[in-house]
C-alpha cells in the first residue's frame, strides 16, 4: 500500500508505469469493497435510524426490514415538534452551547496568555498547580460541584450547567502552547512603540493563534452540544433540558412510538454533522493534533 | 531592557487576566479535589445531618455486592481497548492510500465521533431490536439460529454496550493512527525495500515499531475512557444498569448512589476507590510505556 511507484527498479519506465497501474487496479479491487463495508458499519446505524424516521407507521416494525422507506414521509419530522417541545430543547441546547463556548473562549484565552507570554512572580507556581489537577484524582467532582452550584443558587439554571466547565485546563494548555510559538519580536516592538499591554494581547497576539482558537471552539462546541449527565443533575425542570437529556428520557417514555424518537434524534445530530462536514479539516487536525502535541 | 515600571505594569496586567479563570478553577476544579477526600469518610446526604464515619463507607463498599459487580464490569470493559485499537489500526491502513474518494471514507468513518452518545445509543438500541436489522443479517447469514436480544439477555447486555463504545471510537483512533502512519518517513520504507525487505518485514521492523508510541498513547486514553464508561450504559440501560444490574459500571453506580439514593458520602468513597485503581493501572502503563515504548522509538 505504501508508495509502490517510488521503488527504484532497473526496469525501463514504460514497464514500470504499467506495473504501477496494474498494482493500483488490484489495490482498488481489494480496497474499495472493504472501504464500503466499513462505511456500512460506521454509518449504518444512523442511516437505519434515518430510514426509520422516514417511514409510515406500519413499515416501521415490518419484518423483513424495509431498507429503503416506501413510501417516504416527512410527517414524523413535522409531528415530532407537536409530540415534544422540540423547539424548546433546541433553543436550550443552542443557548447552553453558545454560553459554554463563549465563556471558554474568553476565559481560556485570558488565562493562557499571561502563563505563556508575561513575566510575573508566581507564574510557574500557578502553572504547575494546574498541571497537578490533571494527575490528582477527582473522585467526587460531580457531587462537590453539585453542592457548590446549589449553594450559589444556580440549581436548575443554565448558568449552573455551564459554569463548572466554563474554563478547562486542557484548553488553557492548548492555547498556552500556541501563544508560546508566536515570535517574541511581535510584542517587543509593540511595547517599544508604547502599545498598552491589553492592546498587545487583544490586537496583536490573539489574532495570531486563530488555528488554536478554532480547535478550542470545535472541542467545546462538541462537548456542550453532546453533553448528557451534568445537565441532568443540575436541571430539575425537564423543560430546561437540552436535546441530549431530553431524548434520553423521551426514549424511555415514548418507546412505543419510535419513529418520533428517530426523527428527534436525527434532528439533534444534523447541526453537529453539518458543522463537521464544513470544518472537517479543522475538526480532524484539532482532535488528532491535540493528543499528539 | 525593560524598566521596573514596565515589569510591574506587566505583572499587574497578568494578575488581572488570571483572576476570573483562577476563581473558577479554584471553585470547580481544586475545591472538589480537596473536598472529595474528607467527604468519603462521612455519611453526608441531603436528608440527615452529617457524621464522620471513619472507614465505614470503605467497609460497606467491600461487602456491597452491587459495587463488586460494577467494578467487575468496569474492569471487564477494558476489553474494548485491544479490539478498538486493532480495528482502528486496520482502518488507518485501509484509508492510508491515494485512491480516489478515500477522503470521503475518512470523513464517513469520523461521523460517529462527532455525534452525541445519546444519538449513538438510541440508534444502536434500534439496531439491536429482536426484529431489528442486526438480527435480520445474523439470521440471513446463518451466524445465529435464534435472534439475539442484546438489550434483554443479561449475558449479552454488557457486550452490546461495548460494541457501541468500539463503534463510536473507531474513527477517532483511526485518525490518530493515520497521522502516525503518515509520519513514517517514506525513505525509511524505500531503503528497506532496496535492501530486499519484503512487505511483511517492512511492516514488522519499520511500521510497527514506529507506530508503537501511538498505540501506547491511544491505549492509555481508551483504558481511562473504558473504566469511566457512563453515557452508553446510562442511555441504553438506565441508572440501574438493566437488566438486573448486568450492565452497571462504577461510574453509573456512583451516580445512582449520589443522585438517586442521595448518599453523597458513600458515592465519594466509591469514586475514591475507583480513582485509586485507575492510578495504579496508569502507573503500570506509564512504566511500561517508558520502558517498552518511547525509548524504543528513540
Amino acid at each position: 500500500m505504501s508508495e509502490p511507484a517510488s521503488v527504484v527498479s532497473a526496469a525501463p519506465p514504460t514497464i514500470r508505469a504499467e506495473k504501477w497501474t496494474k498494482k493500483k487496479i488490484l489495490q482498488a479491487i481489494v480496497i474499495y469493497p472493504l472501504l464500503l463495508l466499513t462505511t456500512c458499519v460506521t454509518l449504518g446505524p444512523f442511516l437505519w435510524l434515518l430510514a426509520t424516521a422516514l417511514k409510515t407507521g406500519d413499515n416501521v416494525y415490518a419484518y423483513p426490514p424495509q431498507f429503503i422507506p416506501n413510501p417516504i414521509t416527512f410527517q414524523n419530522f413535522i409531528d415530532v415538534f407537536h409530540i415534544m417541545p422540540l423547539w424548546t430543547y433546541i433553543g436550550n441546547t443552542v443557548y447552553m452551547t453558545a454560553m459554554g463556548v463563549g465563556l471558554n473562549l474568553m476565559l481560556c484565552t485570558v488565562t493562557a496568555y499571561p502563563l505563556a507570554r508575561l513575566r510575573f512572580p508566581g507564574r510557574n507556581a500557578i502553572f504547575f498547580t494546574m498541571v497537578s489537577t490533571m494527575i490528582l484524582p477527582n473522585a467526587a467532582g460531580m457531587i462537590v460541584n453539585f453542592l457548590t452550584i446549589q449553594s450559589l443558587g444556580l440549581y436548575n439554571t443554565m448558568l449552573g450547567v455551564v459554569l463548572p466547565s466554563a474554563i478547562s485546563i486542557f484548553n488553557v494548555f492548548l492555547l498556552r502552547q500556541a501563544f508560546i510559538t508566536v515570535p517574541n519580536d511581535m510584542d517587543h516592538s509593540a511595547r517599544i512603540d508604547g502599545a498598552s499591554e491589553f492592546r498587545i494581547f487583544a490586537q496583536i497576539i490573539v489574532p495570531m493563534i486563530r488555528p488554536a482558537i478554532a480547535t478550542v471552539v470545535i472541542f467545546d462546541f462538541m462537548a456542550f452540544w453532546n453533553s448528557l449527565i451534568w445537565p441532568v443533575i443540575v436541571l430539575d425542570d425537564r423543560a430546561h433540558y437540552p436535546l441530549g437529556p431530553a431524548l434520553k428520557y423521551l426514549n424511555s417514555t415514548l418507546a412505543y412510538n419510535f419513529p418520533y424518537i428517530a426523527a428527534g434524534t436525527i434532528i439533534s445530530v444534523i447541526p453537529i454533522v453539518l458543522i463537521f462536514l464544513v470544518l472537517q479539516k479543522q475538526f480532524i487536525n484539532g482532535m488528532v493534533g491535540a493528543v499528539k502535541g | 531592557m525593560f524598566s521596573n515600571k514596565l515589569m510591574r505594569r506587566q505583572a499587574g496586567f497578568a494578575y488581572l487576566l488570571l483572576i476570573p479563570g483562577c476563581v473558577l478553577l479554584l471553585t470547580f476544579t481544586f475545591y472538589p479535589i480537596v473536598r472529595g477526600l474528607p467527604l468519603a469518610f462521612t455519611d453526608y446526604s441531603v436528608i440527615d445531618s452529617t457524621h464522620w464515619v471513619g472507614w465505614d463507607n470503605f467497609k460497606r463498599a467491600f461487602s456491597d455486592s452491587t459495587f463488586g459487580l460494577a467494578l467487575k464490569h468496569s474492569l471487564l470493559y477494558v476489553l474494548v481497548v485491544p479490539v478498538l485499537q486493532i480495528l482502528s489500526i486496520l482502518m488507518a491502513v485501509l484509508v492510508n492510500n491515494k485512491l480516489k474518494f478515500v477522503h470521503f471514507f475518512r470523513v464517513a468513518y469520523f461521523v460517529p465521533v462527532v455525534t452525541s452518545m445519546v444519538a449513538a445509543a438510541i440508534a444502536w438500541k434500534w439496531v439491536y431490536e429482536e426484529q431489528g436489522i442486526l438480527n435480520f443479517f445474523l439470521l440471513k447469514l446463518h451466524i445465529v439460529r435464534e435472534p439475539i436480544v442484546f438489550m434483554i439477555e443479561t449475558k449479552l447486555a454488557l457486550l452490546g454496550v461495548m460494541i457501541v463504545t468500539v463503534w463510536k471510537g473507531l474513527g477517532y483512533y483511526m485518525m490518530i493512527y493515520l497521522a502516525g502512519l503518515q509520519s513514517i518517513p517514506a525513505e525509511l520504507v524505500e531503503s528497506a525495500r532496496i535492501d530486499g525487505a519484503g512487505w511483511w518485514r517492512t511492516v514488522r521492523h519499520i511500521t510497527i515499531p514506529l507506530l508503537m508510541p501511538f498505540v501506547l498513547l491511544c491505549s492509555l486514553i481508551s483504558v481511562m475512557g473504558a473504566i469511566h464508561v457512563f453515557d452508553e450504559v446510562f442511555v441504553m440501560h438506565g441508572e440501574l444498569g438493566d437488566p438486573a444490574y448486568s450492565t452497571i459500571t462504577t461510574s453509573v453506580y456512583s451516580y445512582k448512589v449520589a443522585f438517586k439514593d442521595f448518599e453523597f458520602g458513600y458515592s465519594a468513597t466509591i469514586g475514591l476507590l475507583v480513582s485509586i485503581i485507575i492510578m495504579a493501572i496508569s502507573i503500570v502503563m506509564f512504566r511500561y510505556t517508558r520502558r517498552g515504548g518511547l525509548t524504543y522509538y528513540e
